[in-house]
């Protein structure tokens, strides 16, 4: 009589195995993030200043956020920030990616140093980048020493300036891998179709413009997912480059969201803040996952 | 894999490909230069970098700024130089590595291999929270690190980034382990293979390349976090924070040369990650846009 009981409670504690294997993971997952979330959505709703209160006051933290000059200097930065940061990313990647594509020698010497940088932390990146760009020891002094007495660049100085060393720096760290994407793009491009446009007497502009980029959509959308949500979260290099300044100039949502929380004790605001980050990113990540998701299945 | 034959079949004339050279030659040299400034101006004295020009190479080589850097320098109020907050980042990071890695391969494994009603759900749930802007998360878990009593501390980082990283590990594990034919898992399980049996004898031995994906990716990414650090970082922080403090530090004379060398320090683990494995960097790079 034991024996099958035991053999029964075997194959029962087999099937519930997988599931409880995941389900730490799935419980610290909802949990972490979307307890998490939920948590800071509440405190969005309360006049939270240096510890979370529970007094709740309605929208009142999104209409003073809206009314800050700094959170629209901090929108108005993201929003140049972000587009010029993709548009010339992606423009770069596409341009390397395209030019490494033409049977070139020494490709494989190439790619390794377009690609490095996205290896380093962007305190890295942004330290190299402050001191290279500033007019008293970088860019500025080296081109007067060399001869050319009148160049100046002082844009790490300059209010509205500034951010355009971000996208600098920036662009140097994620460009080289968008060229990774469109290469593999490029790549798997069925070589008989080209040929076929070219006896049709296709110029290379031509092969390109109407048949190669439209078949890189899947790597264009890639390429914008990735950098829309590496747009909206850069944090480290804003702090390591400029530190938001000078002034407030170079301010970004996650640095507002950040010194409004742990330095200006206004938990509710900041708290409202990573609120509109979360949306931003889930309006683009939302469906693009969906759509990953559904296809694989 | 021959690179040639996966070449374009498009050619380009010559004057094309001198233009194409040029500018691909040019990129070379956008992409190395803060590499060369780290590196020249790290070896030589402070006033040949305020008096002198960052591009030239050192007139005197010295490795004076280098060791300032890794063991006197002034960090936040101590002079204890980088070198702590180095101990700290090697000590989060890999118990961090170690255990998202192993978790992300038991969720991949179950995640194919044993599916059932609602795991797409699941690992959807699972693979958004790699994408959240991490401010979402950041005052309900400094809260409860503090009721942990790991506020702080490096056992809270190693925490933090097991919690963020096994969707990213789960998400590389499970694609890969769907390739693998799942037939021969529902042989073993007839022969009286369990669950366990199964993922050590049968999975594990052929997981070794997207181990080393997903190694070098929580290596690269945890290393290199800051938001989590500075915030939590409290007396237990990591590299990334304490470059930032030696570079942002108002008092005193801006010792360029020793700020370019902790750079290099702090960059020296995940570049020779990438120079020892870059193919399977780019892989985890690539895999982390989902299309594996």
């Amino acid at each position: 009589m034991t024996a099958p009981a035991t053999a029964d409670f075997r194959t029962r504690l087999q099937d519930w195995l997988p599931k409880m294997v995941l389900a730490p993971s799935f419980a610290v997952t909802l949990l972490f993030v979307y307890g998490f979330i939920a948590f800071t959505v509440l405190l969005s709703f309360t006049g939270s200043k240096m510890l979370p209160k529970y007094d709740f006051v309605g929208l009142d933290n999104y209409r003073r956020l809206f009314a800050l000059e700094h959170w629209h200097i901090a929108i108005g930065n993201i929003a140049v920030f972000a587009s010029l940061y993709i548009v010339i990313c992606s423009a770069i990647g596409l341009m390397l990616a395209i030019f490494l594509d033409q049977k070139i020698r020494g490709e494989g010497f190439l790619r390794p140093i377009f690609l490095y940088p996205m290896a380093l932390s962007f305190i890295v990146t942004g330290t190299a980048w402050k001191w290279f760009l500033d007019p008293g020891i970088g860019l500025e002094k080296v081109m007067r020493l060399w001869g050319w007495e009148s160049f100046t660049f002082t844009w790490i100085k300059d209010n509205d300036l500034a951010i355009y060393c971000i996208v600098i720096a920036a662009v140097w760290q994620t460009s080289g891998f968008v060229m990774a994407m469109f290469l593999a793009g490029l790549r798997g491009i069925d070589n008989e179709i080209l040929k076929a446009a070219q006896i049709d007497g296709a110029s290379n502009w031509q092969l390109y413009r109407r048949i190669v980029i439209p078949m890189l959509r899947p790597a264009f959308l890639s390429a914008f997912v990735i950098l829309s949500h590496l747009a909206i979260k850069s944090y480290d290099l804003v702090v390591a480059l400029t530190g938001g300044g000078p002034g407030r100039s170079t301010e970004m949502p996650a640095t507002f969201m950040y010194s409004y929380t742990f330095t200006r004790n206004q938990m509710g605001i900041g708290a409202s803040s990573a609120v509109i980050m979360l949306m931003t990113i889930a309006a683009i990540m939302v469906p693009y996952l969906y759509a990953e998701l559904k296809e694989k299945k | 894999m021959s690179a040639q034959s996966q070449d374009t079949a498009v050619s380009t004339g010559r004057i094309t490909r001198a233009l194409i050279y040029l500018v691909l030659l040019l990129f070379t040299l956008f992409y190395l230069l803060p590499l060369y400034v780290m590196g020249v101006n790290s070896l030589k004295p402070l006033a040949e970098i305020t008096g002198g020009n960052m591009m030239a190479l050192p007139q005197i080589w010295t490795f004076d700024a280098w060791r300032s850097a890794w063991s006197t320098a002034q960090i936040g109020i101590e002079p204890t130089g980088l070198k702590p907050y180095f101990l700290n980042s090697i000590l989060m990071v890999v118990p961090a590595v170690t255990i998202s890695t192993i978790v992300g391969a038991l969720n991949g494994y179950v995640l194919t291999k044993w599916r059932f009603r609602g795991d797409t759900w699941v690992f959807g749930l699972m693979l958004f929270s790699c994408f959240i802007p991490f401010q979402i998360v950041l005052i309900p878990m400094a809260m409860v690190l503090g009721k942990l009593g790991l506020a702080g501390s490096v056992p809270g980082l190693i925490l933090v980034h097991v919690v963020y990283g096994i969707g990213f590990t789960t998400l590389y594990f499970r694609n890969y382990y769907a390739a693998f034919p799942t037939e021969l898992v529902r042989a073993a399980q007839i022969d009286g293979a369990g669950f366990f049996r199964i993922f050590w004898r049968i999975l594990l031995p052929v997981s070794g390349p997207i181990a080393v994906v997903s190694v070098i990716w929580q290596f690269t990414n945890i290393w290199n976090d800051f938001l989590f650090g500075a915030s939590f970082g409290g007396t237990s922080q990591p590299m990334t924070v304490a470059l930032n403090n030696l570079v942002q530090s108002s008092t005193g004379v801006k010792e360029y040369n020793v700020h370019f060398a902790g750079a290099i320090l702090a960059a020296l683990p995940t570049l020779l990650v990438y120079i020892v494995a870059g193919r399977y960097f780019v892989r985890g790079l690539m895999a982390g846009s989902v299309k594996g």
